[in-house]
């Protein structure tokens, strides 16, 4: 199953500038090795080997990760994934 | 020579050009200003800031801009006040208020936007934008309209009317979204992926929040050049927190005061405390929240210098504490009834939490303690209209004034 990864601009050098990627995975960190194999690099950019970096933001269906099952979050068919760097106060 | 050496990523170290970037593309860790400090220290000097504007801008010198024509409306340079009232009540000797409620737009947000949207202009844009949770907005509206370039404000929509009006009357395109702060930011970080503007606290966060820096130094200048013993302020993002500190370890780097020894206190409200939560259980991963409080101003879940925030407190032997609803209220009326001071609800966690720490013996008596009120009463009226002396209706008699004197005075 396919589901679309929404990719921040200090990320898209890895994507070839694409904002929107296709993935398919099952859990949160399956998503993250997979778009590893298609652009080489992203793991570590946004995963420190233990958990999701520290001022980065996974949203799932507009749902924090943190708020769920961190790297164990389910994927499902259509999932909406946004990868969000951290932002200052307003 | 340029005083913005770049920018710096404050976790790795990685250097950048000083653009409109704001996270590391290695770590993610956020970028900050660095500056030529040994070209500063060679000009800056105590007698040339005390000749300076009024404003924050007396120091320019430690600013992240290079033109001289910045955007101002005369922000900063608000007064130091001895709280004696609140002070004897409160068993402390020396305390001072920091009073930012009475900025151009009635919050310390005055001091960041100015130095942002100067900055924005000269890097070139014409629009200027902001996700907000009401002061922010009020601010980036009210700067727009005077630079005379075009403004985006996104805020969520159950905003105190005080902070929609407040933003509304500079005419910005004003956008409220069915959301809470952090689903307006994260619609925002998408947006200023796809839209050429100056978001000033996303894409220009890295000079923008320097303008934080200033209530340090102005604490430090109007106490005659030296760092207060302690410090209470309050916490949404921890960025103002990290800033105030930042201004501080500038002025002892620079050699204009002495060594900073000063104790860090944050304060959250009860429904929205991350920082806090962290503090308290000596972790250091600020878990986000779902935020449920009257202090929206201070309703960020998921605060982005949270981390750096909690490792000051720590580090410097602060605390961290919360108040509940109802204590904001208290607090809030404290502030007024003893030093004639009317507070927004940030200015009440403030206050009650400032109150928590000096009863339990955690601010001492003879601690030169500054505590910072942020923003005004006027814009979050809803939370004190019931707490508030009403009129006593009378007839425009002597004799019906008389009759009611006896049950009126205090």
């Amino acid at each position: 199953m396919t589901t679309s990864v929404k990719i921040p601009a200090p990320l898209r050098k890895l994507t070839g500038n694409q904002a929107v990627v296709e993935t398919e995975a099952e859990t949160l960190i399956d998503l993250i090795s997979d778009l590893d194999r298609k652009y080489p690099g992203i793991k570590e950019r946004i995963y420190d080997g233990k958990e999701i970096r520290r001022f980065i933001n996974i949203f799932v269906n507009g749902e924090d990760v943190r708020f769920k099952d961190g790297i164990k979050t389910k994927i499902t068919k259509g999932s909406d994934v946004s990868i969000v760097p951290a932002i200052a106060g307003g | 020579m340029e005083k913005i050496s770049g920018l710096k990523c404050r976790e790795c170290g990685r250097k950048y050009q000083a653009k409109a970037i704001y996270v590391c593309e290695f770590c993610f860790g956020p970028l900050e200003v660095d500056y030529n400090y040994k070209q500063i220290k060679a000009r800056i000097s105590k007698e040339k800031i005390e000749t300076g504007p009024n404003s924050e801008w007396r120091y320019w010198d430690l600013l992240p801009v290079e033109t001289k024509s910045v955007i101002s409306l005369g922000e900063g340079f608000t007064p130091l006040l001895p709280a004696r009232n609140l002070g004897k009540l409160l068993g402390l000797e020396k305390l001072y208020i920091k009073n930012d409620a009475v900025n151009p737009t009635y919050s310390f947000k005055d001091r960041v936007v100015s130095v942002a949207i100067t900055r924005a202009v000269e890097l070139g844009f014409d629009t200027i934008a902001c996700a907000s949770t009401g002061n922010l907005a009020c601010s980036v509206a009210a700067y727009g309209a005077y630079a005379g370039i075009k403004a985006f404000v996104f805020i969520p929509i159950d905003l105190e009317k005080g902070k929609i009006i407040g933003a509304g009357i500079y005419q910005p395109n004003l956008i409220g979204v069915e959301g809470d702060y952090d689903q307006v930011n994260r619609l925002c970080s998408e947006i200023a992926d796809s839209f050429p503007w100056a978001f000033v606290n996303i894409n220009i966060r890295p000079y923008y929040a320097e303008g934080s820096k200033t209530l340090g130094f102005e604490v430090a200048e109007q106490l005659g050049w030296k760092a207060p013993d302690h410090v209470v302020i309050p916490l949404a993002s921890g960025c103002l927190l990290t800033k105030i500190y930042k201004g501080l370890k500038e002025f002892d780097m620079l050699g204009l005061i002495g060594k900073v020894r000063t104790k860090f206190s944050g304060a959250q409200p009860e429904g929205c405390s991350p920082i806090v939560t962290a503090y308290k259980e000596n972790s250091e991963i600020v878990k986000p929240v779902k935020p449920n409080t009257i202090a929206k101003s201070l309703a960020i879940g998921n605060p982005a210098d949270g981390y750096y925030a909690w490792k000051i407190m720590k580090e410097s032997g602060g605390f961290a504490e919360t108040v509940n609803d109802e204590e904001i209220i208290e607090g809030i009326k404290l502030l007024a009834e003893t030093e004639g001071i009317f507070t927004e609800t940030a200015g009440g966690v403030t206050v009650g939490v400032l109150k928590k720490l000096a009863q339990t013996g955690r601010i001492k008596k003879d601690e030169l303690t500054v505590v910072f009120i942020t923003g005004n009463g006027l814009k979050t009226q809803e939370a004190v209209s019931e707490a508030v002396s009403r009129p006593k209706k009378i007839v425009p008699t002597l004799k019906a004034f008389k009759e009611e004197f006896p049950r009126i005075k205090k």
